[in-house]
């Protein structure tokens, strides 16, 4: 009895995993001792995700080891992993929409008398069992994730982002009951963006960074200062911000967004972007940045506030209403903007035929002249140009960037243009960026790479939890300034 | 550094791989190699296994092969257009039916011309229709020609209670057309040579032959790109109608009897001529000279399967086989579906 007193409940020790040629980790550590709530956390692309996969036995290390209660953990499948006793709650809901919630629960063994005592605890009242999980909202669907897991009374409970799209009062119930769930004896996994949260909710933090551990610490007042500075670390040298004169605003602004809200993420974010400048957009992952794209682009409707566009107010139910206000998006998935079997010049000339009356005869003159010169100005190699599925993903990425620069650049609306491609390409996108700016055009620029902000912005708004907390002057930021304000710790300065 | 990797790449790409990479891009070659491998094994097999002695290539032969294969050919040519965007038109052999009903039995009431443009706006309307349930219902290509499908056969069976005794005329020019010859090629060909011009044209040369294209290779790409898919649907599945009509029309002056099944037995062959031709039945991916090559071949394993004295039943049965063979070695050889 008293030996297990002190074994940690978790042990994960100098875990390695690569997909090809790509190291995602490469010495991970983490350890929860009874009682004990540890906050796991990293920027972007640290390697949490495959660490919290490798822990709860989705993915199987290269090396490495993992102990629950000092056993190997049966790692293999989440089934394994949850029965030698660790329980994970993502993200999404992973009730099935289509059964009710005693089938759901029949399908999890989950104990039903336990299950509604947690459910009331943690708020939700008069929840019927026959309930289609369908017609549930997604905070309620988060809490029941939340209390199956809680009555199947595991050792170590891992929760991803719990507290993401849950109203305030939900919240301070999950931090009450988790924190209860560690004072009797169990170890807790807690990964959040959010510091108050962690600082409200954990005895320890551990900090990985590109792939490996690189601190474990005690969350004591200004804690997040040294976790700040844990994340960053030394970084890729992306090359240094060419000298620019600063950019100064003038006149009408091209876009303006002013109290936009996309239910449930976004509730309020507002700002200006003017011709000729490049404001970047500084946030988390999933702090909102995605649904204030897709409306900007005429994907998703806003469910409150306004957009004007050149003074005019504007709402779009489709991307080709935003496409004749000028605006253009580069999606942050490849693969949702490229025929992967289609050639870079069909690629490229998409938008040519969009409009029925360019249904007809293709104008190939024009069309070809306008797509040579995008092809030249982004040094698309074109050697493989017959599939864009064989390019790399640098020139995968120049295509989708190429397409609108044929069509005509007004306002760019770059979401994560960066992400997955080499140094040398990123390298060449800022420039452009830059160039376009300078050629009259309002780019939006999201990057979830912050040492890029300085590189291409000039201004940066900084979304977190839905709401625009801060806007900053991006060309002389340092990371540190950057980060804080990613992490929403410059907030109580903006609301003063 | 990526160029280099590019460079190695395509060092790599040899035999199969290089192989099956052309056979998509140029489906036609090897298929017209493979119709005439057919072609010499009916003359040389078939025939002396039957007649006892070895046929020769007559003008008279090639004329009614492809005779029969212009409006397998132009049925396959709405299989190929919807199949472009991962679509499908299940309703293009009812269509061909009514079309070719409507017109004979019409003609002798209203005149030829009323009667052609009735049958016409009959193929306009199902492919509304269609195009209207794809596009803004968003129902699934499949299910939705089904249904009208079989929506248009209850309705043609009602009509032709209505139109039981007035008697049937089927319009000269149709005759002229789907029966006679000049300089022993079919008469067919002048309609069908512009046809599959401009069908060709239509794919290569149009911006809405890339929006097929595109949609049925990424319909989110296409969308970013400001294009309203159900547009796009919608004349597609309209011109699909035209063109069953059509073939209806072509296909009444051939057989000159008009029935209520006369081009039902069409509609699968013309899926199959589709996927023979190269045609991905999941779209982005398709040739309509490949789907003409598709057609002959079935008429000439048609051909010898009726020399061979092959019950319907089996021949039909062929024909499911012969798709799943060509899909399965598309599957095989190119890596892509």
């Amino acid at each position: 009895m008293s030996g297990t007193e002190t074994q940690a409940l978790l042990d994960a020790t100098g875990v390695a995993k690569s997909f090809g040629a790509v190291r995602a980790l490469t010495d991970a550590s983490l350890h929860v001792a009874p009682g004990e709530v540890v906050a796991l956390m990293g920027a972007n692309g640290a390697g949490k995700s495959t660490f919290v996969k490798i822990i709860t036995g989705a993915l199987t290390p290269d090396a490495g080891r993992v102990l629950i209660r000092g056993k190997p953990a049966q790692v293999g499948s989440p089934a394994q992993a949850r029965r030698s006793g660790l329980v994970p709650v993502y993200q999404e809901p992973s009730l099935i929409p289509d059964l009710d919630v005693s089938d759901n629960l029949r399908l999890g063994d989950t104990p039903v008398e336990p299950f509604r005592h947690w459910v009331e605890e943690l708020g939700i009242k008069g929840l019927r069992l026959d309930h289609m999980i369908s017609d549930l909202p997604l905070a309620t669907l988060r809490i029941l994730d939340l209390a199956r897991a809680i009555a199947a009374e595991p050792d170590v409970l891992m929760l991803d982002e719990m507290t993401a799209a849950l109203p305030t009062d939900l919240v301070d119930r999950v931090l009450k009951v988790v924190r209860g769930q560690a004072d009797e004896g169990r170890g807790v996994i807690y990964i959040s963006h959010r510091f108050t949260e962690i600082q409200a909710l954990c005895d320890s933090a551990t900090v990985l960074r590109d792939g490996r551990t690189v601190g474990d610490l005690k969350i004591e007042p200004g804690a997040e200062e040294k976790v700040v500075e844990l994340m960053l670390g030394a970084k890729l040298d992306l090359g240094k911000a060419a000298a620019r004169a600063k950019h100064v605003n003038e006149g009408a602004p091209r876009l303006s967004a002013r109290n936009l809200a996309v239910a449930p993420k976004v509730t309020n974010v507002s700002f200006d972007l003017y011709p000729g400048e490049v404001l970047g957009v500084v946030a988390l992952e999933g702090q909102g940045q995605d649904e204030v794209f897709d409306v900007l682009a005429g994907f998703r409707k806003a469910t409150g506030g306004s957009l004007t566009v050149d003074g005019e107010a504007v709402s779009f139910n489709h991307p080709s209403q935003a496409i004749a206000k000028g605006l253009t998006l580069v999606p942050g998935d490849r693969a949702e903007a490229l025929m992967r079997e289609r050639s870079v010049r069909e690629n490229i000339a998409l938008p040519f035929s969009a409009r029925i009356r360019d249904w007809g005869p293709l104008k190939g003159r024009h069309e070809r002249d306008r797509v040579n010169h995008a092809i030249e100005k982004l040094q698309i190699d074109t050697r493989a140009q017959g599939e864009v599925q064989r390019l790399s993903g640098g020139n995968q990425q120049k295509v989708t960037i190429g397409r609108w620069l044929a069509h005509g650049v007004q306002t760019l609306l770059l979401f994560d243009p960066t992400r997955g491609i080499d140094v040398r390409t990123k390298r060449q996108i800022y420039p452009l960026v830059r160039e376009l700016a300078e050629q009259g055009a309002a780019v939006l620029f999201y990057t979830s790479e912050l040492e890029e902000v300085p590189l291409a912005c000039d201004r940066a708004v900084v979304i977190f939890n839905g709401r625009v907390v801060d806007v900053i002057d991006a060309a002389d930021a340092d990371e540190q300034t950057l980060m804080r304000a990613a992490y929403g710790l410059t907030e109580e300065k903006a609301a003063s | 550094m990526s160029d280099a990797r590019i460079h190695a790449e395509a060092a790599e790409e040899r035999g199969l791989v290089r192989f099956g990479r052309f056979l998509r891009d140029n489906p036609v070659v090897p298929l017209i190699f493979f119709l005439i491998l057919l072609i010499i094994a009916h003359f040389y097999v078939v025939m002396p296994l039957r007649t006892g002695r070895t046929g020769a290539l007559s003008v008279f032969w090639v004329n009614n092969l492809i005779k029969f294969a212009i409006p397998l050919a132009m049925l396959a040519a709405c299989q190929v257009l919807t199949m472009l965007t991962a679509g499908i038109d299940l309703s293009a052999g009812i269509v061909a039916t009514i079309s070719a009903f409507v017109c004979a039995t019409l003609s002798p009431l209203i005149g030829v011309p009323g009667a052609v443009a009735v049958s016409m706006a009959c193929g306009l309307a199902v492919g509304l229709v269609n195009g209207f349930g794809v596009g803004v219902v968003k129902v699934h290509p499949l299910i939705m020609t089904l249904g009208t499908g079989l929506i248009a056969t209850g309705c043609l069976q009602v009509y032709q209670r209505f139109v039981i005794s007035t008697g049937t005329l089927v319009p000269d020019f149709l005759i002229w057309l789907g029966t006679g010859r000049t300089a022993g090629l079919p008469n067919g060909l002048f309609l069908f040579v512009p046809f599959a011009v401009f069908v060709l044209w239509l794919m290569r040369f149009t911006g809405f032959g890339r929006l097929l294209f595109a949609l049925g290779s990424n319909e989110n790409a296409a969308k970013l790109s400001g294009v309203k898919s159900w547009q796009v649907f919608l004349a597609l599945y309209a011109l699909s109608g035209l063109i069953a009509a059509l073939a209806g029309l072509l296909y009444l002056g051939m057989i000159r009897t008009p029935s209520l099944q006369l081009a039902n037995p069409l509609m699968l062959p013309s899926v199959a001529a589709a996927v023979i031709g190269g045609t991905s039945i999941f779209g982005g991916r398709g040739s309509f000279a490949g789907a003409i090559v598709g057609a002959l071949i079935l008429r000439v394993i048609d051909t010898m399967l009726t020399l061979l004295q092959m019950p319907e039943g089996a021949r039909i049965a062929l024909f499911g086989l012969i798709i799943l063979l060509v899909t399965a070695l598309y599957v095989r050889i190119t890596g892509t579906r």
